[in-house]
């Protein structure tokens, strides 16, 4: 049952050391102010589920607070790459990370395969990849009435989803708009799960029949965080901060600066900032 | 701004790859130099394509190139827009793509590609953003084109990952691997159009863009280059399509503050 809380009460409440966990957003709604109360609160030794880890993930490694990825596309979207991620990988700085990498169908049948309770999922895939020969968490199974080999991987059963969301209902139901990638998907195969809403609203009685929404019952914490997104975007509410992810590439590059950047923005400051951030957008 | 008679290698590189996409194509747009060729035909001859981005926006339109895959003018614009399990899982998967699009960072001449490392995987010289949907495109569209600048770099002898099967060590290899898709039938650069040889799958240069000499192709690939023997020119670019592909990017630089979509 969905409880409305401070994001501070609702991270201490469900992220522990040493969890799996996917932030989750494909492109769009990724839950930046989410992952900086993770970053305030220290929470670590995290395994981090993305499909495209982007700047949080690249925030949180540089952070030293992950010791393993599992991933399909690491870049930071229409700049360039990630490099606090390539930076731990190449160097291992501030720490060694694990990387277990997948393709995005492999990614979202996985999720989806969890969401469905299953242990693995099924997929034509991967064939002629180089990605089976490195990831031993790939395997292939033979369809019982066809003889056709198919690529299987294991389902994503994260201990916690974190996502972003345009609004929840005053009972603790979530609507999700525009490009929703997998998270419906993630909310539904993780044991716990944070969203984070642009705004809170009475009912729902006047929406489509068809719209994806969270029934309350299959969340556990909803944070009202306006602008939480940020810099990515919230399809209805603001678009994207195109500047920010160009001056990411900048920060990301220095560590010194990276460190700098992080105290000034994110150890310092609390969820109430990204409302600001998103004004004129 | 050039004028009309005169024109950039990738002004043409783009162009020419338009032209390659037809009407009643159902294309899965890559990140990169695909989106622009791919909007290109969808705003001169080719009003009708779908084109579906995996971000999971179908049939969309946008004013201006996207920045990332999951821009919102996207969604805005698409005939509907899915989950991403189900874009992989119905769409894709499900054989409902003609063509996949996609650029490359490294490609060998039997259209395979590497978007994941430089250097050894566990070991990397040079870690990059990886294969994305790439893996999968690449053998469930009924074909796929590849569009990317010349450069040594580029196109190798040996690419360090496989991140996408193309034609594997050439032949029927795909055929051996059960892989049902043509793969890679189209390979347009900014000086040329390749097309891989029917038997061994090796792509062969089939039209030089205007002013591109055998001595250019072959300076910037790092294999050995087989040029067709009815080596054709590659037409120049009409006026309404340089048009629409400097207005396009022109509506982009001004949406993104200066920053070129893709």
């Amino acid at each position: 049952m969905a409880k409305f809380q401070s994001l501070k009460e609702a991270v201490a409440e469900n992220l522990r050391d040493g969890d799996t966990v996917a932030f989750e957003g494909f492109t769009h709604l990724i839950p930046h102010a989410a992952a900086h109360e993770v970053i305030r609160q220290g929470i670590k030794d995290l395994t981090l589920i993305r499909m495209t880890p982007d700047i949080i993930y690249d925030q949180m490694i540089g952070m030293g607070l992950v010791k393993k990825v599992i991933f399909s596309y690491a870049g930071n979207p229409g700049v360039g790459l990630l490099r606090r991620m390539r930076d731990a990988i190449e160097n291992s700085w501030p720490r060694a990370i694990e990387t277990v990498e997948h393709s995005h169908a492999a990614m979202a049948n996985a999720y989806e395969a969890g969401a469905a309770g299953l242990p693995c999922a099924v997929f034509r895939g991967y064939r002629g990849a180089g990605l089976k020969d490195v990831n031993p968490s790939i395997k292939s199974v033979t369809c019982p009435f066809t003889g056709e080999e198919l690529a299987a991987v294991p389902a994503h059963r994260p201990d916690v989803a974190v996502i972003h969301a345009q609004k929840a209902s005053k009972r603790g139901d979530v609507l999700v708009e525009g490009i929703i990638g997998v998270q419906k998907e993630a909310v539904l195969a993780s044991k716990r799960s944070v969203v984070t809403v642009e705004e809170i609203v009475e009912d729902f009685d006047d929406l489509h029949p068809n719209l994806c929404v969270l029934p309350h019952w299959t969340v556990a914490s909803i944070v009202h965080v306006p602008g939480g997104a940020h810099p990515s975007y919230t399809h209805g509410y603001y678009d994207r901060d195109n500047a920010a992810y160009l001056e990411w590439d900048k920060i990301s590059a220095d560590r010194d600066l990276f460190t700098a950047w992080m105290n000034e923005n994110v150890l310092d400051k609390g969820p109430e900032v990204f409302a600001d951030r998103v004004k004129g957008l | 701004m050039t004028s009309l008679s005169d024109f950039t290698p990738n002004e043409m590189m783009t162009i020419a790859a338009a032209r390659a996409l037809s009407n009643d194509d159902v294309c899965f747009v890559g990140i990169g130099a695909p989106s622009a060729a791919c909007n290109v035909a969808r705003l001169t001859h080719a009003p009708d394509i779908t084109l579906i981005y995996e971000s999971g926006t179908i049939g969309t339109a946008p004013n201006v190139l996207p920045l990332s895959i999951g821009d919102g003018e996207l969604c805005e614009t698409a005939v509907t827009t899915v989950s991403v399990p189900e874009m992989f899982r119905y769409w894709l998967q499900g054989g409902r793509i003609s063509i996949g699009f996609l650029g490359a960072a490294q490609l060998d001449r039997f259209g395979n590609i590497n978007t994941t490392v430089i250097g050894d995987y566990h070991k990397p010289k040079v870690r990059l953003p990886g294969g994305g949907g790439a893996p999968e495109i690449a053998t469930s569209c009924r074909q796929v084109f590849i569009t990317m600048k010349q450069a040594t770099r580029g196109m190798v002898e040996k690419i360090d990952f496989y991140t996408s099967f193309g034609h594997g060590e050439g032949g029927n290899h795909r055929e051996r691997l059960g892989i049902t898709t043509q793969g890679p039938t189209l390979l347009i650069t900014d000086l040329a159009i390749w097309k891989p040889d029917p038997e061994t799958k090796e792509f062969t240069v089939v039209s030089m863009h205007r002013g591109v000499t055998r001595d250019k192709v072959q300076e910037t690939c790092g294999w050995k280059v087989r040029f067709s023997e009815r080596l054709e020119e590659t037409p120049p670019p009409s006026e309404l399509e340089l048009t629409t592909l400097r207005e396009l990017q022109a509506r982009t630089e001004k949406a993104h503050g200066g920053k070129k979509g893709s």
